[in-house]
Parts: C-alpha cells; sequence; structure tokens
C-alpha cells in the first residue's frame, strides 16, 4: 500500500517536473528575460536604489525578500545549534 | 591568557579590528562588504578578545543574554523596516518605490533603506558568532 501510494505520488512529481521543463523555452531561442533583467540592474541600478555597490542594491532592495529569508535561515540554523548545544551540556534550553 | 605579548599586540590591534568592522558594516551600500562580511569581522573580533582575556572579561562586558537579545533583534529589525514600505502605502521591503530619499549616490547616508538594513545584518551576524562561541566555550 505504502509503496504504490510512494510510487503514485513520486510519477505525478515528474510528471509536473517534465511538463514544466517542455514549458521552458528552447535553447538559445530568443531573448530570455533574464538578460533583461540583469542588463536592467547594470544600467538602473544605481539610479533606482541610491546605492553605488550595486550588489548591495540587488540582494537589499530587489531581491530583499530573499536575503530576509537568508537571515532568518542564519537565525534558525544558530537557534537550533544553540538549544542542541545547551540540552548536551545539560541545560534547559535559553 | 598570562603571555605578556599576545595581550599587548592584541589589546593594540582590536581597535582597528573592530573599526574596520564597523567600517565595512556601514559602507555596506558604497563598496565591497556589507552586513554579512563586517558583522563578521565585528564577531571575530570578539572572539579575538575571549581568546586573549578570557571569557569571564568579555561576559563582563556583553552578557551571554545580551549578545541573544541583539540576534534575535537584528532578524525582528530587518523584518520591522520591511513594514515601512506597507506603512507608506507600498509593497513589503520597498525602497524608492515607497517615497524614500535615497539621497546622492556615494555618499554615506544614502540608499534609504539599504543603509539601515546592513547596520541590523550587521548586528545580527556579529552576535550570532559571539554567542556561538560563548555556547560552545562555558561550562556549566
Amino acid at each position: 500500500m505504502r509503496v504504490a501510494l510512494t510510487t503514485v505520488v513520486l510519477v505525478a512529481i515528474g510528471v509536473i517536473l517534465v511538463m514544466m521543463v517542455a514549458e521552458m523555452p528552447e535553447f538559445g531561442a530568443g531573448k530570455p528575460a533574464s538578460n533583461e533583467v540583469s542588463a536592467h540592474y547594470v544600467k538602473n541600478a544605481v539610479k533606482e536604489t541610491g546605492a553605488s555597490n550595486f550588489i548591495a542594491a540587488i540582494i537589499l532592495d530587489y531581491r530583499a525578500y530573499d536575503t530576509l529569508g537568508e537571515v532568518i535561515v542564519l537565525f534558525a540554523g544558530i537557534a537550533a545549534v544553540l538549544v542542541v548545544l545547551d540540552v548536551h551540556k545539560g541545560g534547559r534550553g535559553r | 591568557m598570562p603571555d605578556k605579548i599576545l595581550r599587548e599586540i592584541t589589546s593594540l590591534l582590536l581597535p582597528f579590528i573592530q573599526m574596520y568592522g564597523i567600517y565595512v558594516v556601514f559602507h555596506g551600500h558604497l563598496s565591497p562588504g556589507g552586513g554579512f562580511a563586517g558583522g563578521m569581522v565585528l564577531g571575530v573580533s570578539l572572539v579575538l578578545y575571549i581568546l586573549v582575556f578570557g571569557l569571564d572579561s568579555c561576559l563582563r562586558k556583553i552578557p551571554h543574554h545580551l549578545s541573544s537579545a541583539l540576534e534575535s533583534f537584528g532578524t525582528l529589525w530587518y523584518a520591522a523596516v520591511g513594514f515601512v514600505g506597507l506603512l507608506r502605502g507600498a509593497s513589503f521591503l520597498m525602497n524608492k518605490g515607497a517615497g524614500i530619499d535615497v539621497g546622492t549616490p556615494g555618499e554615506l547616508f544614502s540608499g534609504g533603506l539599504i543603509f539601515i538594513i546592513t547596520i541590523g545584518v550587521g548586528v545580527k551576524v556579529a552576535s550570532t558568532m559571539l554567542s556561538l562561541f560563548y555556547t560552545l566555550v562555558e561550562e556549566d
């Protein structure tokens, strides 16, 4: 029963992935949107964010959500490490 | 640690290391670096302080609960700054689009929210290093 369920779920995920690959543009065809985005950053980042280091402009302005997630991941990782170390030492966690 | 040379050299170098860390954090939007790198330099300088002058003298200056609190504060600070955009009627974490003055590129106080977020990230990374080291070396 479990094997059958797992097979069905995995096949479904596989089909979805193959469908996503089929949706992709052909290799080398047209003008991928990613090129336009990077060209936009190079051209407008300083003007739009006021930060002359435009790596900072990208990670903290255009993709600030991503960096927020990164900070939260860092926080969660450190919190887990601290809890495990504390319990290992016989403490009750902080 | 009773080594005189180590103590003297460290007390000579520490202000410069910490000043450099603060510089990297504050110039995150102007030059390479930023909150993560600068916070790491600050955190490592505190680890050096513990290694040379002992855990107790650092715990007296920055207690463990303070560094844990700063760590949570850094994360919350980032999220809280994101709400500035919402309060001004734009989307979450929006900077210039929310009507925030981004100043002249190249000046220290420019970049709008980027500058404010970088400081929060720097505080967060530095205190993370410190509280991790506290937990590792503390005896119970």
